[in-house]
């Protein structure tokens, strides 16, 4: 079953055509991969469907309605949260602060709040971390607490941009464990440049070059795609 | 975080109690002093709202104060309505002229939004002085006598007795400040902290930022308006310095001073600078030079303020 579907999505920025005529489409419950080599277009896509960039020209429908109007923040209620390729966290709070800002809208009384925020930080392994402030985290770990403020939104669609940028490879097993844990309940579409995390956690992949979509596939069949290889290598 | 809530409560509610306490050991002078220091310090902490927990510097709140206090004064003085109406006129004046100019100022940010905030204010000031003839401009005018007397049932309170003045203005800075804590605490405080440190994230976790500003935006209009109309009632002049620009300035300092962002900042600044102030217009009448010197100081040494830099380094606790 379809959740998003974008069609012939343009944006120039001036004469360059980061994204180029994109037809793409999303399962309920994938866990999808979005890869290509830099300035592709892969981050302005994303930036498109989650309402942070207007698109020049084309649709978006979620969960079967147009939002190609829908300001960002309205798409994030729907039910699409986009977690920051730069971590974004709120440096100056507490990582309590942070989730219960995320997690608040959903959450009625205190005491729930406080619950909701614990099971949220256990999740992502910062159980310790509640009253530290998000700024003087370790690098791995504001990462960590920045997924897990797209968590506190419970998102039908979880978009990540580049989450394993800078982890370390323990990290990398924890938070792609969490990953598997999370498409239970919600669509992952993530954006990553680590083929071993992308071959190891996506169930589809789709290569973008120029602005354009170049491949979709099974994992094998894009390790496979002699095109997928030229556009990576060079011919 | 929430661990502090009680000692923070607890903090408030002394500050109250002594600033009740101090009225039976005040000199006259200083009772007075006080009086009017509490209103302006309402003043501050609805200044405190916007600039303190939302990120937004506004150099034009003196138009707010002006519409709470030409609300109350002009409707008292002409139309001949009760204190507590007048009141409560100025507090919607404030709310209300804060909400017009939000709808535009807002659209702006950082720099943009300290010009256009100012032009409105200035648009205000000159309104009051054109219309002269109704507000008497610079010269001012004060308030009937019989105007500032108020009965509920068998209550009568007499605003130009000092006592009631005091309590009266301590019960105003109260509510302000008990409001300030409370909104602070709330969900929707944490939204504006949100937009303070980032707001382009704040609207990816769904908030629409634009109407969290307009509504402290608004809550700051209607404290301000609630202390220009206390101050009008209060101590019975009514003029257009108010609306000048230096009632603009004089918030913003008492913030800064205080410590931005902390909810009892706005008292210690108002405190400490009434009375700088005083003292030196004893020597000079160059004060507003100290005014300038002070905002300048603050700002380049002392950004955190009094409680800002307490609560750094002492108490993280502090609201």
């Amino acid at each position: 079953m379809t959740l998003l579907a974008t069609h012939g999505l343009v944006r120039h920025f001036g004469g360059v055509k980061a994204v180029d005529g994109v037809d793409f489409a999303l399962d309920r419950g994938e866990i999808r991969a979005i890869i290509g080599p830099n300035g592709a277009g892969k981050t302005t896509l994303v930036g498109i469907i989650c309402g942070r960039i207007e698109p020049s020209a084309g649709r978006i429908r979620f969960e079967e309605r147009d939002i190609t109007g829908l300001s960002a923040w309205r798409r994030v209620q729907r039910g699409i949260a986009y977690t920051f390729q730069i971590t974004s966290v709120f440096a100056g709070l507490t990582c309590f602060d942070n989730l219960a800002l995320a997690a608040q809208r959903g959450v009625h009384g205190h005491r729930a709040l406080e619950k909701e925020v614990a099971r949220l930080l256990g999740r992502v392994g910062l159980a310790d971390s509640a009253n530290s402030q998000a700024g003087v985290l370790p690098y791995g770990h504001q990462r960590l607490l920045e997924v897990a403020l797209g968590l506190a939104l419970k998102p039908k669609l979880l978009i990540l941009d580049e989450p394993t940028q800078g982890l370390s490879d323990a990290e990398i097993d924890h938070f792609c464990a969490l990953i598997r844990e999370v498409a239970a309940e919600a669509t992952v579409l993530l954006i990553e440049h680590n083929m071993a995390v992308v071959m190891e956690l996506a169930q589809r992949i789709t290569v973008m070059d120029n602005g354009r979509i170049l491949a979709e596939g099974a994992p094998e069949e894009i390790r496979a795609n002699a095109q997928v290889q030229e556009a990576y290598l060079g011919p | 975080m929430r661990s502090g809530t009680g000692r923070a409560l607890l903090l408030h509610l002394a500050v109250l109690a002594v600033l009740f306490g101090l009225q039976f050991v005040l000199p006259d002078y200083h009772h007075r002093s006080f009086a009017r220091i509490l209103v302006l310090a309402s003043y501050a902490v609805g200044y405190n709202l916007l600039l303190g927990y939302t990120g937004l510097l506004s150099l034009g709140h003196a138009m707010l104060f002006a519409a709470g206090l030409y609300g109350a004064g002009l409707a008292v003085q002409h139309l001949a309505i009760d204190a507590a109406s007048g009141f409560v006129l100025g507090i919607l004046s404030g709310l209300a002229l804060a909400l017009v100019v939000g709808l535009v100022a807002l659209r702006t940010s950082g720099v943009a939004f300290m010009i256009v905030t100012l032009m409105f204010s200035q648009a205000a000031f000159l309104t009051t002085l054109y219309f002269s003839a109704v507000t008497r401009g610079d010269e001012g005018f004060t308030l009937p006598a019989a105007a500032r007397q108020y009965a509920i049932g068998d209550l009568f309170f007499d605003l130009t007795d000092p006592g009631t003045r005091y309590n009266l203005a301590l019960l105003l800075f109260g509510a302000c400040l008990m409001a300030s804590f409370a909104l602070v605490r709330s969900p929707m405080g944490r939204v504006l902290v949100a937009i303070r440190e980032n707001e382009p994230r704040t609207v990816m976790l769904g908030y629409h930022t634009f109407r969290y500003k307009l509504l402290a935006l608004a809550a700051s209009g209607a404290i301000s308006g609630a202390a220009g109309a206390a101050y009008a009632l209060l101590f019975s002049y009514v003029g257009s310095t108010f609306a000048s620009i230096q009632y603009s300035i004089l918030p913003l300092l008492w913030v800064l001073l205080g410590g931005v962002g902390t909810t009892l900042g706005p008292l210690i600044g108002t405190l400490l600078m009434f009375y700088l102030i005083d003292t030196i217009s004893g020597y000079t009448s160059a004060y507003l030079l100290v005014v300038g010197l002070a905002l300048v100081l603050l700002v380049l040494l002392f950004p955190k303020g009094i409680l800002g830099t307490v609560r750094a380094k002492a108490a993280p606790w502090l609201p």
